[in-house]
């Protein structure tokens, strides 16, 4: 069965579309990123799987449960990572982590899971002490304190320094290998790369694409990016026969290529790409 | 049931915590009624309230005892569930399997406390520095009780509803703060009420705080300053009777009206 399962969402605040048919399945233990520009659809989807907002129309399941009807067992058993959040300030993270334990029925240990997100040395530290990073760590601390069989991650790593966004990594895939079923948005492409088993990408409230990191937008095709640099300044091309672009490239330039590279586009192109092909969609979509 | 009381307590805690540790609520909704004893009390301290042989500091004591209900629910909550509502706290535990229940029940027990303490504090004020006089008679200690008990009840349900009126948690103060305030110079709490206009008189009859003051007044007060109420009488039945009704209206307005969300999402 599905942990997730999405048919057909959509969503309209006034006259923005904010979500124009959405359908996602994510299996039991798999891990689903959703990639897109800010405003795009991902939070609101994401808070109508949470049962935060209603949908206008389509059917969504969390764990067999439509979220407008999810009784408190159904709750116990989901962690939510919100997008932001200042509240709390007044207690210490020791404090606040150890509460909200109490709210389910088989929490993790507290100082194992303040541990875990690396405050350990912020324990009995005033949340509104805290700095950006480590107040978005307590969050993640109270999204899995309660031990969740689905845990919705909303740009969890904003604001993280690069080490502290690996250590992050190592967390979830401790959840990931616990068969935890995780839905992540989030702006950090490799942390999608390294994270998820798919990633989906969402423009104007659809998903344009949704595949594995690695086949993503034909990322698999052999296309590969060459730059270099001439006259009319910066220059590259996608093309499925690098070495055919280079050889060409060779026989203009007298002696080396200028600022040469040939790359695999990483997922960031990818992502890039898809975004500009479903802009010009729009327009050309817009003009006829 | 039992799950929702047992969370219910753990929020009093943590209700308590926050409300003590956040240095705005600890002086705005605490610390003030004692200042204002200090400050009103010595100033005015051995005044005699018309003639009555009352000391203006045990008039005072009985206003602010009053106020203090109004305070530490009333005010307390109609400032705090805003800024709660902005801030992601009520947001955090919608998403969390706690009874909403329990969170109410936090709420009320955090009242309660705050309230207890306040008293406390006031009393050990007045006792020690303006020599004030405690309830000799258990019927005034009784009177004590259930009108303080009826009224932090009634308040805390007004206080609730009356959460849905601040449209940012920042504008909350702005918002609760001068209603407190009139309703306090026109119930009788810095001035004897029945020497105010007799419009004013009218008015703050339709609210909570002037039957509270005045019955805070038949417990801190001898029987014989009676003569300055308006019938010459506590009234208790009716203190009772509106304290009862605001909090049917209380009741029925924070269902109907409270909101997790602020206004506009969803």
């Amino acid at each position: 069965m599905s942990a997730i399962s999405v048919v057909n969402l959509t969503k309209r605040y006034g006259d923005h579309q904010a979500l124009d048919g959405i359908s996602l399945e994510v299996a039991d233990g798999e891990c689903v990123a959703l990639l897109g520009p800010n405003g795009a659809g991902k939070t609101t989807a994401t808070e109508i799987l949470e049962g935060y907002r209603h949908a206008d129309s389509g059917e969504a399941r969390v764990l067999g449960v439509d979220p407008q009807n999810g009784d408190l067992a159904w709750r116990a058993r989901l962690g939510i990572v919100l997008q932001t959040s200042r509240d709390l300030g007044d207690l210490t993270v020791r404090e606040a982590v150890r509460h909200f334990a109490r709210y389910y029925p088989s929490p993790r240990d507290p100082d194992e899971v303040i541990a875990s997100v690396g405050l350990t040395e912020k324990t009995n530290a005033r949340n509104d002490k805290l700095s950006g990073g480590q107040r978005r760590r307590l969050d993640v601390a109270l999204g899995v304190i309660g031990s969740p069989d689905v845990l919705f991650l909303d740009e969890p790593t904003t604001g993280f320094d690069p080490e502290a966004r690996r250590e992050f990594w190592e967390l979830i895939d401790a959840l990931k290998a616990a068969g935890t079923t995780i839905l992540l948005t989030t702006h950090y492409l490799e942390e999608a790369e390294h994270l998820a088993e798919r990633v989906a990408v969402i423009a104007s409230g659809r998903i344009i694409a949704c595949d594995t990191p690695s086949k993503i937008g034909g990322r698999n095709s052999g296309e590969a990016i060459v730059s270099w640099v001439d006259e009319g300044g910066e220059r590259s091309e996608r093309t499925h026969s690098p070495t055919r672009l280079v050889n060409e490239l060779a026989s203009r330039f007298p002696g080396e290529i200028p600022d040469l590279t040939v790359r695999r586009p990483t997922l960031e192109d990818t992502y890039l790409a898809l975004l500009d092909e479903h802009a010009d969609n729009e327009r050309n979509g817009a003009q006829s | 049931m039992s799950r929702t009381l047992r969370l219910g307590r753990a929020r009093v805690g943590i209700e308590l915590r926050q409300f003590f540790r956040d240095r705005e609520s600890a002086v705005f909704n605490f610390a003030l009624p004692m200042v204002l004893l200090v400050i009103f009390g010595s100033v005015f301290a051995n005044q005699d309230m018309g003639g009555s042989g009352v000391t203006f500091a045990q008039y005072f004591l009985a206003g602010m005892i009053a106020s203090g209900v109004l305070y530490t629910s009333f005010q307390n909550l109609a400032i705090a569930i805003p800024m709660e509502r902005e801030d992601g706290t009520l947001k955090r535990l919608q998403g969390t399997p706690m009874p909403k229940a329990s969170y109410f029940i936090g709420k009320i027990g955090m009242v309660f406390v705050a309230y207890i303490a306040q008293v406390l504090l006031l009393l050990v004020v007045g006792v020690l520095f303006f020599h004030i006089n405690l309830p000799s008679t258990a019927t005034q200690w009784f009177t004590f009780v259930w009108v303080s008990v009826l009224g932090l009840i009634a308040c805390t349900l007004l206080g609730i509803a009356y959460s849905v009126v601040p449209r940012s948690g920042k504008g909350a103060s702005a918002l609760v703060a001068p209603v407190v305030l009139i309703l306090q110079f026109t119930s009788g709490v810095f001035f004897i009420f029945t020497q105010l206009p007799q419009w004013m008189q009218t008015f703050a009859s339709l609210f909570p705080l002037k039957w509270l003051t005045q019955a805070m007044r038949s417990v801190f007060l001898p029987d014989t300053a009676q003569a300055l109420e308006a019938t010459g009488t506590w009234e208790l039945g009716k203190c009772a009777l509106v304290l009862v009704i605001w909090t049917v209206v209380g009741f029925v307005l924070a269902l109907r009206v409270f909101r997790w969300t602020p206004r506009g999402a969803g």
